[in-house]
């Protein structure tokens, strides 16, 4: 399959293309290329892409896996709905 | 890494990499940008990326609408590689009294007069531009269809890419750790990565300024202060303007992407650095949108975080040369609004450093505090 079609990030539609071009560019950090492509950005918080991409940055860096830093896992994990945090009642 | 340099911008936020392009811009070389971790990493990349050119003041509104421009042409004038995703859609700003009614009457009066196309709103026209407004207690409004929303990321990486372009190097996760002077001038900028020679520093280093301010022996009148935001999954368009209250104290966006932004200013924030978030602001912000947008109790929050104003006295930036150390310029102080006007801050400041007659009047010297001539704006979150 082509890179422009291998999907990274599910939650943002990044492709494998798109990041490698990214790093290539010198973006060379999970933080960078979450802040401009948004992978990790959507509901699931980079629980999948973020291993894939630290992957990509180790092989285009001869870095370590445990050189590249995962970002901060911003709360709330879950995905709570803004209505559930007053105590509303959720009728959908 | 270089050791000298004509300038030294300390700081890689959107503020930062405005000045360095514009230096390149009017022909400096050798301009360094130091950035302790990557662009963006500062109030920049934390901001609620609104964009709006209804102010209370002359200068303000003249800061806002010549960045506007700017932002409107941005993908030209820097060459982009990616679209900064502006968006015109407006902010309606809400009135809950007669006062708050009557100075946007006055602030209206003084936007048009500049050609700022702002107008009043009746509470059933914000409901026609918001259809799922409460507006209960509302009593009008103010509403200006060309202020927005653009991206923080890629505004600060296009000054960035354009000032690479034109010669400007930056030193990434590199900190700058003191400045250097004798006899009362700069000599040069210390870095954790080594030494960097310059007579011309730019103090640009947001929720931090007052740290650099110190290292040249300066007691800069300026604090921090956490903001909290939060952002919501993306869900098709429903929203097109920024919904935002001075009073009932909130602001709401949906962004191009899908998602809504929002946020909220807390009056008992202690002055410090901390930029953890807290489960109390989503609960708070919660009941405040439910409230005020309630569709929206049905989007679910995706991420929280937290940011640093960096606030002046009169709640107005301080852009200068300290007369105390000469070569010692700041753009700092932007009290929470330093998104939205970076394009004319770059070249004002970039003009400043060169000696050149300012394009715009500014009155944001730092002895306005000392002799008590502050800006009076009354439209600030
Ligand atoms: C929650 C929130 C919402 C906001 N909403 C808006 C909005 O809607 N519209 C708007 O216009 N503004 C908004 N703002 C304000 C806006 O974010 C700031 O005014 C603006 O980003 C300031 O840019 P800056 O470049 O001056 O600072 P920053 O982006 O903070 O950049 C300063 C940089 O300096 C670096 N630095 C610090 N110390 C050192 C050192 N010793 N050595 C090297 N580097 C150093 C930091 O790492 C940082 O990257 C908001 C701010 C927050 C926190």
């Amino acid at each position: 399959m082509e890179n422009g079609k291998i999907i990274v990030c599910r939650c943002e539609d990044v492709t494998l293309a798109e990041i490698r071009q990214l790093i290539e560019e010198g973006f060379t950090s999970l933080d960078e290329i979450k802040r401009i492509a948004r992978c990790g950005m959507g509901p699931c918080q980079g629980k999948t892409c973020s291993q894939i991409i630290a992957r990509e940055i180790a092989a285009a860096t001869g870095k370590s896996l445990e050189e590249i830093q995962i970002p901060t896992n911003r709360p709330p994990i879950g995905g709570i709905k803004l209505g559930e945090l007053v105590g509303e009642e959720n009728e959908e | 890494m270089k050791n000298k340099a004509s300038v030294v911008v300390i700081g890689g936020g959107v503020v930062g990499c405005s000045i360095a392009y514009n230096l390149a811009r009017l022909g400096v070389k050798d301009v360094v940008v130091v950035e302790k971790n990557f662009l963006a990493s500062g109030s920049t990349g934390r901001c609620g990326a609104g964009v709006r050119q209804q102010w209370g003041t002359e200068m303000n509104c003249r800061l806002a609408k010549e960045s506007m421009k700017i932002f409107e042409n941005m993908n030209e004038i820097l060459k982009t590689k990616r679209d900064i995703e502006l968006k015109q859609e407006g902010y309606l700003l809400l009135a809950y009294s007669e006062r708050e009614m009557d100075q946007f009457k006055k602030n209206i009066e003084l936007q048009n007069s500049l050609g700022i196309p702002s107008h009043l709103v009746t509470p059933e026209e914000a409901k026609e531009i918001v259809p799922y407004l409460n507006t209960e207690n509302l009593i009008g409004g103010a509403f200006c269809p060309t202020d927005g929303h653009a991206n923080p990321f890629l505004v600060t990486q296009a000054y960035a890419d354009a000032a690479r372009y034109l010669g400007v190097e930056f030193y990434l996760r590199t900190e700058v750790t003191g400045i250097r002077q004798e006899k009362g001038r700069i000599v040069g900028v210390e870095t954790n990565r080594g030494f960097i020679a310059t007579e011309k520093v730019v103090n640009t280093a947001g929720g931090y300024s007052q740290v650099i301010g110190k290292m040249v022996g300066l007691d800069l009148p300026v604090y921090s202060e956490r903001h909290q935001i939060l952002v919501t999954e993306p869900v098709e368009k429903m929203q097109g303007p920024m919904v935002m209250s001075f009073s009932y104290n909130i602001y709401c966006q949906q962004n191009p992407h899908g998602s809504f932004i929002m946020g909220f200013g807390d009056p008992n924030e202690p002055r410090d650095f901390n930029i953890r978030s807290s489960w109390q602001f989503l609960e708070e912000m919660a009941r405040k949108v439910t409230w005020l947008l309630p569709p929206l109790k049905h989007l679910r929050v995706v991420r929280q975080w937290a940011g640093l104003y960096n606030v002046t006295p009169d709640r107005q930036p301080i852009l200068c040369e300290t007369p105390q150390v000469p070569g010692f310029y700041l753009a700092i102080g932007f009290s929470g609004h330093g998104f939205m006007i970076a394009p004319m801050v770059g070249i004002l400041m970039a003009e400043m450093i060169t000696g050149q007659k300012l394009s715009m009047d500014l009155e944001l010297d730092l002895g306005r505090f000392e002799r008590g001539e502050l800006i009076l704006e009354p439209s600030v979150v």
